[in-house]
């Protein structure tokens, strides 16, 4: 049973890595990458925390609705755990 | 008639189109650049061979290193389910020095198309393709493969039938991502190496197939 996650649509200020475009989408896990360095405290040379990171699969009717060229194609992206609501 | 062109600032005396010297004065970055390479160089840290042995070591990682490990693969399934599960190591086993990249490769199959872009920046498994094309660096790629993907790859010259699933994968983090075409009809009798002559940058890109033999 796959996973449903949400990306949490907030917009601070600063270096992130969760893409713009996918903010309030919902998704499943593809899968479990481990865990990286935080990018937003290492883009500040700050000591950085291990964080969650997984592949988020969207498809293109949730991600760009009406306008989706082909609703059941999929975007993959990758995405820290601190940016996922469970759903 | 280029000699009676009037636009004297582009073009030279003998009417030949020239690119102006870059003599501006360097940026805040490069200046920084140079002041930090300067100064390793200075306290013995780094020699300046050592710099060029460097870019020498990036400009020698190429496509064809990608199209080997994608034609063993072809050839040999243990192999290929290795690269699936986990291509970083599968690339090393092949003598390929990745440093410390982590790849996923994403497999082609008949239903199946796989896409690879980085929205954010321009992210590519540069430890084992090399540099990316400058398309690929694009702000035009970077959002079109991802808001129009099918079109993108028409302009390519590849249409994808709608019986194939497109999927676009964003480098948003730490992966890096390598497509592994579908092996083309017709190469049975072709050996490893005839093999990978045929993987195109492209293919592994994914905005285009394997050459035909």
């Amino acid at each position: 049973m796959a996973e449903h996650v949400r990306i949490k649509a907030i917009y601070p200020p600063g270096h992130v890595r969760a893409p713009y475009y996918l903010r309030g989408k919902t998704g499943v896990i593809e899968r479990d990458l481990g865990n990286f360095a935080n990018p937003e405290q290492l883009a500040y040379r700050h000591k950085a925390d291990p964080k969650p990171l997984y592949r988020v699969r969207f498809t293109m009717a949730e991600v760009w609705g009406d306008n989706a060229e082909n609703p059941a194609d999929t975007i993959d992206a990758e995405v820290y755990d601190h940016w996922l609501e469970r759903v | 008639m280029p000699h009676d062109h009037h636009d004297h600032d582009n073009l030279s005396p003998s009417g030949h189109p020239f690119r102006p010297d870059n003599d501006e004065p360097l940026t805040y970055w490069q200046t920084m650049e140079i002041a930090l390479r300067e100064i390793l160089v200075e306290k013995g840290h780094l020699a300046q061979a050592d710099i060029t042995a460097q870019i020498d070591a990036m400009d020698a990682r190429n496509p064809s290193h990608g199209a080997a490990v994608v034609a063993r693969a072809w050839v040999d399934p243990d192999f290929k389910a290795q690269l699936l599960a986990d291509a970083s190591t599968a690339s090393r086993d092949m003598g390929f020095d990745i440093g410390p990249m982590h790849l996923v490769a994403v497999a082609n199959t008949d239903t199946i198309h796989n896409l690879i872009v980085c929205t954010l920046c321009s992210c590519y498994p540069r430890n084992l393709l090399g540099l990316p094309p400058d398309w690929y660096k694009t702000r035009a790629y970077r959002s079109r493969a991802v808001s129009e993907p099918r079109a993108v790859l028409r302009e390519f010259g590849l249409n994808l039938p709608d019986t194939t699933t497109l999927r676009v994968h964003d480098s948003t983090a730490d992966m890096r991502y390598i497509v592994l075409p579908a092996r083309p009809a017709g190469t049975d009798d072709l050996s490893q190496g005839e093999l990978a002559e045929l993987v195109t940058r492209d293919s592994m890109i994914g905005v285009g197939l394997p050459r035909q033999p």
